[in-house]
């Protein structure tokens, strides 16, 4: 194994961590505002990634296709909050729950019917095609390496919207007192549909950017959505920063898992038996560390008060 | 006699005559539909246990439902056909793993909790598909039948009266449970954990017992399901499958005796119906969830039979 390998692994798990974290993000901070489950988290990010495929095959040009994947998602998400979610808000999580797993039915047929049973393919945009070559000698695919930039930036763009602006500063209180942000006079039902909006056209972005690497089908967001959770949980549900680590932590944990696991049960088993091992214990890893957190943790790491 | 006990009585009575008349009238094919009506309502019953009474949203019951079709699976493939040790395999194996599993769940509660059963339920998800004796993505597939003493199970009523036998073992477990002072324990856990408490009962006991009983009665249901298709695949695992059990137990009402077999009834019965109308039927039975959902609370025995006694 050499050094190179090793951190182009590393690069791949913190690039698989921050597509997790756009999708945790949205989770997350609808959670904290609005005390909802969405499990049709994933259904967005499916819409995004579809709505990307189809304007960047119809016009020619991919970054048509992440403005496409940007407004689709947040338009179906604001779809969603008016015309259902808004009416899940006081009840419990069991009808939360099942009104969600209820969407991702009507969201995964609809998809189905539009676009037809077969994967849509994405092609990667000229301009991040090829490999950089990083300090020490490494090669890196370019592409990877910007999802990670904009994850970082998004990331950053995201605390400064929350901790800074007079919309996050709603938020925020939307978080800790509805009732007392509803009778200062602001508009909470406005508020609630942005910050589902904003969590969605998260969601369509991840899956916009991961549809280049992956196919585009039906089904796609329902992984990466229970990896999601994972994360939240780890972090701590209704935080953003326990979101960012929780996501870097799974992207890496997991990556690192899948490649260094086989390779350690070499050391004390034959090969093939060494690889079958190595890779079950490595697709359930995550579930581990992620019950030994909450085992010393039960509300995760930066679980808000 | 309350108008519920006569609607679970007529139910009961549906179910069991449904079969004999599809067989006079020479349509195999409803036996089976029966049948997948059984053990579904067999595994609904076993998560109302957990979901219903102790209000423990587990989302997670497919793992339990898939250990119990593997253990069929395996054990066949091994050898062992008869269906009454199967089924204590299986169960056992969900039950050791419900222990695990709800031992750390269960320091957790609400979301936490959801969202934790559903993760534990993918880790056994991917564990099954990637460990190659347990036939990965394509699942097992039995040669024949396990046995049970003294009867055919190759005959499609003589499989319906296990399944059904067992639907009824179960109901009659849960109504007695339900009853008993280990009952009480969990329905006042679930309304109010403080209270509880207080009286000097200890909640994480209480609730982790119900967890894994629940898990066992639903792995029994998992084993005959891959007898009923002589075929385990890894979807039995899946959290759809997980998914599937909420909807039956909501769709009938949460915490009813017979709302899971209202609920496994109504939902087999509209997969089969949307399906023969419509290749998306997905879509519209996604629907007709959502509206009872938010339009039809306390599922359809609240409907005929009004609001449930307990809170």
């Amino acid at each position: 194994m050499t050094f190179a390998l090793f951190a182009e692994q590393l690069l791949n798990g913190l690039q698989f961590g921050v597509t997790l974290f756009l999708m945790a993000a949205g989770l997350t901070l609808i959670f904290g505002v609005m005390g909802l489950i969405n499990l049709a988290h994933g259904s967005l990010y499916m819409v995004g990634a579809f709505a990307c495929a189809a304007v960047a095959a119809w016009t020619g040009s991919f970054w048509l296709g992440l403005v496409a994947s940007l407004a689709a998602a947040a338009g179906a998400g604001a779809l969603v909050e008016l015309l259902v979610v808004r009416r899940l808000y006081d009840r419990d999580h069991l009808d939360q729950v099942l009104a969600t797993f209820a969407l991702i039915l009507i969201f995964s047929e609809a998809m189905r019917w539009l676009f037809g049973p077969f994967p849509l393919y994405l092609d990667m945009p000229a301009l991040l095609q090829g490999a950089v070559t990083l300090p020490g000698g490494i090669d890196y695919p370019l592409y990877r390496l910007a999802i990670i930039v904009v994850g970082i930036a998004v990331a950053v763009g995201l605390h400064l919207l929350i901790a800074r602006t007079r919309i996050g500063m709603r938020i925020r209180a939307g978080s800790s007192d509805r009732e007392m942000i509803a009778a200062l006079g602001v508009d909470i039902g406005k508020l609630y549909t942005i910050v589902f909006a904003l969590g969605a056209a998260l969601a369509g972005f991840a899956g916009a950017l991961v549809g280049v690497n992956q196919s585009v089908q039906v089904g796609m967001g329902e992984p990466v959505l229970i990896l999601a959770f994972v994360v939240i949980v780890i972090g701590g549900i209704g935080s953003l920063r326990g979101a960012l680590i929780g996501a870097l932590l799974v992207g890496v944990i997991d990556t690192m898992g899948r490649f260094l696991l086989p390779q350690a049960f070499t050391l004390v088993m034959e090969p093939s038996a060494a690889a079958t091992t190595g890779a079950s214990l490595a697709s359930m890893l995550i579930y581990i560390v992620m019950a030994l957190i909450l085992a010393f943790r039960p509300r995760g790491l930066f679980a808000p008060a | 006699m309350t108008r519920e006990f006569w609607i679970n009585g007529v139910l009961a009575l549906l179910l069991l005559a449904a079969p004999f008349i599809a067989l006079a009238f020479g349509e195999s094919f409803y036996v089976t539909l029966a049948t997948r009506v059984a053990i579904l309502a067999l595994a609904a019953v076993g998560l109302n246990l957990a979901l219903g009474l102790g209000g423990l949203v587990s989302f997670g019951h497919a793992a339990f439902f898939g250990i119990g079709g593997y253990a069929a699976g395996l054990l066949a493939a091994e050898g062992f056909t008869s269906m009454p040790v199967i089924w204590l395999i299986g169960a056992v194996v969900a039950g050791l793993v419900a222990l695990a599993t709800g031992a750390v769940s269960l320091r957790t509660s609400g979301v936490y909790f959801i969202m934790i059963t559903l993760a534990f339920a993918q880790m056994i998800y991917y564990f099954v598909i990637s460990w190659p004796t347990l036939g990965g993505e394509d699942g097992l597939s039995l040669a024949l039948r396990n046995e049970f003493p003294f009867v055919n199970t190759l005959k499609p009523l003589d499989f319906f009266l296990i399944a059904y036998g067992l639907l009824l073992l179960a109901l009659f477990i849960f109504a007695r449970l339900r009853a008993a002072r280990f009952g009480a324990a969990l329905e006042g856990a679930r309304q109010n954990e403080t209270r509880l408490a207080s009286l000097g009962i200890e909640v994480f006991p209480v609730r982790l017992w119900a967890f894994v009983l629940s898990a066992m009665i639903t792995s029994v249901a998992g084993a005959l399901y891959a007898d009923l298709n002589r075929f385990v695949s890894p979807s039995m695992l899946s959290w759809h499958m997980s998914g599937e059990l909420i909807v039956i137990v909501l769709l009938g009402g949460v915490g009813r005796l017979f709302g899971p077999v209202a609920g496994a009834a109504v939902f087999v019965l509209l997969e089969f119906a949307l399906g023969g109308l419509t290749e998306h039927w997905q879509f519209f039975l996604g629907l007709i969830l959502l509206g009872t959902v938010l339009f039809a609370r306390g599922g359809l025995l609240a409907l005929f039979a009004g609001k449930a006694h307990h809170g």
